[in-house]
């Protein structure tokens, strides 16, 4: 296990992890601040021993589609792009989730609108978990803060997708992409074969044998008493999905009387601000939602009735803001502080604006 | 045990590449270590920095307004971080360039004139290994073992003829700082 212990870029990390979980196939097209992603693949040739295709897409259309065709085998298939790249995706993923299927997404921000900056953001919330495409559907969405769980997520992102049929976002940012840290590689897991997964998944289409109906994967559904059957499907399916799998970290929230709420990048940037707080004997603490949908909106909850006040701080003009509002319902003031860009809050910043929160 | 360091200089200098050997060693230690470059178009003649923490325990940010050291490797970079460095830490900067000297007065700085050396040993490509050397000289928190293994492992083995050169330059980088 030592040599698995490795200084890496989130974005490396992805890849390594992605090879090592069994992943059948990666589509892409480059795009700062993420292609190491797929420059790591093509370095790594793991076609040479995985057996694992990784092929650069004409498009982000096509990447996406690709993986809708390789998800429909069964197969564990993956893209992954940055902001103006994922906006190009969406159409793809609001068809995977009507047709059930599972697929993993890395996406890792960058500043918009538009073209915007290569530098890092997190104004990507809404178009990740209120459904960038259309139809009523959900992805589940991990926020890494860390090299280590960009490794981490890749795996469980994939796990989950075929868990519940559903396509998984590890939503990062630059930062986080691009950053190395210490990182502990996940142990190998075969390919499954052709075989298996006829097994496992009865719905795949690998070929009809003589005795089952065909499998048919569609989102086209024109009796519309079937198509609202499979929407109450799937929003049972998101329902089971809040119960069973919403994850969260607390760091010195046992006696805080201010909380803020941070994800990915962000909530690093906030530990530290905890930590300049604390020195000054306020009891502040960082609560960070790990999953976005499912959100952790009791968990928030059960807060308002020690915490005076909560502040949200994201890369973005306030999205997150709007879930954790939700969350305590009006019990406790709720504000929101953001940069936007590409510009990085200090922890210094931060505690400043907290300070300001506290005052009032 | 916790050393907050800035390394900035031009893009090509070899900023990116020492901060991540500093960072590989100190986890050959089993230290943890953050490494955040700054990306994209510096990183074409511009101006490139690096922030790299090693730190006994979890770091928390890897975005920093402050330093406990900052190692300056032209004029740009000088003016933006001399005022970042934390009262009591450290300043090292390559003397090459440099018109406007550095002027606090309540952190340490040091001048290392790795340039020149650099040109006169006739290895250029190992200015950032005598910038290293200077700042284990002042700041001995990783060892040069640990910092030669570092490269070993990291570097292609087509390369590996080059290590000797490397620790040399490590070595006169320790001999040639001094203290202003």
């Amino acid at each position: 296990m030592e040599q698995d212990i490795k200084l890496l870029k989130g974005n490396e990390a992805v890849a390594e992890a992605a090879i090592r979980c069994g992943c059948d196939g990666y589509f892409g097209y480059p795009i700062t601040p993420q292609s190491e992603i797929m420059e790591t693949l093509m370095q790594l040739e793991p076609w040479k021993t995985t057996g694992m295709v990784v092929l650069q897409a004409e498009s982000e259309v096509a990447a996406i589609n690709m993986v809708y065709g390789g998800a429909g085998c069964g197969k564990r298939v993956m893209t992954s792009s940055s902001s103006p790249g994922m906006s190009l995706k969406q159409e793809g993923l609001s068809y995977m989730a009507g047709a059930d299927l599972p697929g993993l997404v890395v996406s890792v921000m960058r500043g918009g609108p538009g073209l915007g900056t290569i530098q890092s953001s997190q104004a990507d919330y809404f178009q990740t978990v209120k459904g960038g495409g259309h139809g009523d559907y959900k992805m589940i969405t991990l926020a890494p803060a860390s090299v280590q769980e960009m490794a981490d997520f890749t795996v469980l992102g994939f796990e989950l997708a075929f868990k519940y049929n559903i396509v998984s976002v590890v939503l990062a940012d630059g930062i986080i992409g691009q950053m190395m840290e210490k990182v502990q590689l996940p142990p190998y897991q075969k390919r499954l074969t052709n075989d298996e997964i006829r097994e496992k998944y009865p719905w795949a289409t690998l070929g009809k044998p003589a005795n089952r109906k065909p499998n048919v994967i569609t989102s086209l559904e024109l009796d519309s008493a079937l198509m609202e059957q499979r929407n109450l499907n799937l929003q049972k399916k998101y329902k089971e999905i809040e119960k069973n799998e919403v994850r969260y970290e607390e760091i010195a929230c046992e006696d805080a009387e201010y909380l803020l709420v941070a994800f990915g990048s962000s909530a690093r940037i906030c530990q530290k601000t905890v930590e300049l707080a604390r020195e000054k004997g306020i009891k502040l603490g960082l609560f960070r939602p790990i999953t976005l949908f499912p959100f952790p909106t009791n968990e928030i909850y059960a807060y308002t009735n020690t915490v005076k006040a909560i502040l949200t701080v994201e890369l973005n003009a306030g999205q997150m803001v709007e879930d954790v509002r939700l969350a305590v319902n009006g019990t406790i003031p709720v504000e929101h502080y953001g940069r936007m860009g590409g510009i990085v809050p200090t922890a210094e910043e931060i505690l400043e604006v907290t300070e300001k929160l506290i005052a009032k | 045990m916790k050393q907050e360091i800035i390394i900035a200089g031009f893009g090509g200098q070899g900023v990116l590449s020492m901060g991540k050997i500093l960072a590989y060693s100190s986890l050959l230690e089993g230290k943890e270590v953050s490494w955040f470059p700054s990306y994209g178009p510096e990183q074409r003649g511009g101006t490139a920095n690096v922030t790299v923490i090693v730190s006994d325990n979890r770091i928390s940010s890897p975005i920093l307004n402050t330093f406990d050291v900052a190692i300056i490797l032209n004029q740009q970079s000088l003016n933006k971080f001399e005022s970042k460095v934390k009262p009591g830490g450290i300043l090292i900067y390559d003397g090459y360039g440099i018109s406007k000297e550095p002027t606090r007065t309540d952190i340490f700085i040091y001048r290392i004139n790795a340039m020149d050396t650099s040109i006169a040993m006739n290895a250029a490509k190992s200015f950032n290994m005598i910038i290293l050397g200077g700042l284990l000289k002042v700041l001995p928190f990783v060892n040069i073992e640990s910092i030669m293994q570092g490269l070993k492992n990291s570097l292609p083995e087509r390369h590996h003829h080059m290590l000797p050169t490397n620790e040399a330059a490590i070595r006169k980088g320790m001999e040639i700082i001094e203290k202003i």
